[in-house]
């Protein structure tokens, strides 16, 4: 669940958006879409904590945020998954060691080889789990990123513009997987500012969009 | 125990999270052997200044002689002076060497029957002294005004500056070992801050997925103790193999206890141990600090 209470948020003293209220209720799958500079990645990164409101209150899986220390912020990133629009690797580890940075950092037993190696299929890079990020191109590390966000299975997946690189076929799988985590029950929020993909996912599952424009974020009309 | 477990063993990934190499690296190593190096004289310093003035202070400690000349009244004067001995702190026991104990130790150079009487030898009084020994100053005055003439001789009283020198020399020799653990310890907080500065990247990807500030610092902390540890490693085996190859036999005053003997093999292992512990310890800080600056 990802709840925003009359969130604002300002770059140097200019407000990006103001009194923002949202509930994402736990199991909800959400796009976000709006111009290019509307916000939307500001959006995200209010919900992994990689920002800080500038007033207002950002509630995660039910929790107020305000006054985490660092290690209750790295607990609420071990339940959050987050796809960057850019997304930044440790360029000396290999793609499979990437991916499975999550698991690494919280102790957890790895996964079985099958699983990863599956996750790996499923997006389309078995073939480079063994290369060095630098080495692939951008729609791979978009890839990359998607199946480290989703390695450990977090309650909140937060998707920036996942689809930015990839062609439609990559696309569309890349929205099976989004979906699937949803049917498990997952929050999803995925910026976009494909109109294809998101029909695509309404044809499929029960999505809400929303717009954020002019620093405010509504809900889309029906004609999305 | 599992903490110390996690980094000593860690993940694979945890292992490998910070590169390998880099400037940083090589200053590490490069510092720690040099430092080690250093370490392994520093202690062969301080061992040998430690016995050599243990071996000197237990030379001092000791004996002294009286010599009396010859005079009428020598019986008296003897007496006396047994007298203000007695009364004389830093003084054990005196007692007059008689006649046929001194013709025993004139023996070896004169033969057997010297006629005693006719070489007027002086009398002479052995004085068994404490460990800090009397006022001798005082006490020659004292046995001036006794018996004139007389003189009180303490053997190896002439190396007390020297037992003082080296005491200080080992002193000198802590100092720089502390010194030079200061310079292991600073060294490599900047090394492994620095590091964390230049892997800015890692450090976010890191943090994006969730890791607790323990868990990087111990991945940073694992790379510096292991270079560390191999670096002052390497230092103190040079050194040793120097300080083993040091021409040694017979007594010459320090030098001839700066080699390692027995045991003492050991403070050279205890070398690279410290120095791995100083870099835990300076990492874990220094790492600790910077990502809570970062905010
Ligand atoms: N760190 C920052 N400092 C100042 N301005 C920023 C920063 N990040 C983003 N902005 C500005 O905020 C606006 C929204 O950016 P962003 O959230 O990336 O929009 P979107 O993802 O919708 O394109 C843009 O005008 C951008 O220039
Ligand atoms: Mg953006």
């Amino acid at each position: 669940m990802i709840e925003l209470n009359n969130v604002a948020m300002s770059y140097g003293g200019r407000a990006l958006f103001e009194n923002v209220s949202l509930l994402l209720p736990e199991g909800s799958f959400h796009f976000l879409t709006g111009p290019s500079g509307a916000g939307k990645t500001t959006l995200l990164k209010l919900c992994s904590l990689q920002l800080k409101a500038s007033t207002g209150q950002v509630k995660l899986l039910g929790r107020p945020t305000d006054d985490l220390d660092r290690n209750q912020v790295a607990a609420f990133r071990r339940q959050i998954g987050v796809v960057h629009q850019d997304s930044r690797f440790v360029d000396h580890l290999s793609v499979q060691e990437n991916v499975l940075l999550p698991l690494a950092v919280s102790h957890k037993a790895t996964t079985d080889a099958n699983d990863v190696s599956d996750l790996l299929g499923w997006v389309g890079l078995d073939h480079v789990a063994a290369r060095m990020p630098p080495e692939l191109s951008g729609g791979e590390r978009q890839r990359a990123a998607l199946a480290r966000a989703i390695i450990q299975s977090p309650e909140i997946i937060l998707a920036d513009e996942p689809t930015g690189n990839v062609d439609w076929d990559m696309s569309l799988r890349l929205l099976d997987l989004l979906i699937e985590l949803n049917r498990l029950g997952k929050t999803v929020l995925c910026a976009t500012h494909d109109l294809n993909l998101i029909r695509q996912a309404k044809s499929r599952i029960p999505v809400r969009v929303l717009r954020i424009r002019d620093g405010g974020v509504t809900a889309a009309g029906a004609d999305l | 125990m599992t903490r110390l477990q996690n980094l000593l063993l860690g993940d694979t990934t945890a292992n490998r999270v910070v590169p390998p190499s880099g400037f940083t690296a090589s200053l590490t190593v490069i510092s720690s052997a040099a430092m080690a190096f250093l370490a392994v004289f520093a202690i062969s310093l301080f061992l040998a200044a430690g016995e050599l003035s243990n071996r000197w202070e237990a030379e001092l400690s000791g004996t002294a002689t009286i010599r009396l000349p010859v005079s009428e009244t020598i019986d008296d004067q003897v007496t006396n002076v047994l007298a203000a001995l007695d009364q004389t702190p830093g003084i054990v026991s005196a007692r007059r060497i008689d006649d046929s104990e001194q013709l025993a130790l004139l023996a070896p150079w004169f033969g057997q029957d010297i006629p005693l009487g006719k070489l007027r030898l002086p009398v002479l009084i052995e004085v068994e002294e404490t460990q800090a020994g009397p006022d001798v100053e005082g006490l020659s005055n004292r046995l001036a005004a006794e018996a004139p003439g007389a003189v009180y001789d303490n053997h190896s009283r002439w190396r007390i500056p020297l037992v003082e020198a080296a005491d200080r020399l080992r002193n000198l020799a802590l100092i720089s070992l502390l010194l030079i653990a200061s310079v292991v310890a600073v060294t490599i907080a900047l090394a492994a801050s620095s590091a964390l500065a230049a892997n800015g990247q890692i450090v976010d990807v890191l943090r994006l997925v969730g890791a607790e500030d323990r868990w990087i610092a111990n991945a940073f902390t694992r790379r510096f103790t292991l270079r560390a540890l191999g670096g002052a490693f390497a230092g103190a085996i040079i050194a040793a193999i120097a300080v083993a190859l040091i021409p040694s036999g017979v007594d010459a005053g320090i030098l001839s206890g700066l080699g390692f003997r027995g045991g003492q093999w050991l403070f050279i292992l205890s070398v690279p141990c410290l120095a791995a512990g100083l870099a835990f310890l300076a990492t874990q800080i220094a790492v600790a600090r910077r990502l809570k600056e970062d905010g």
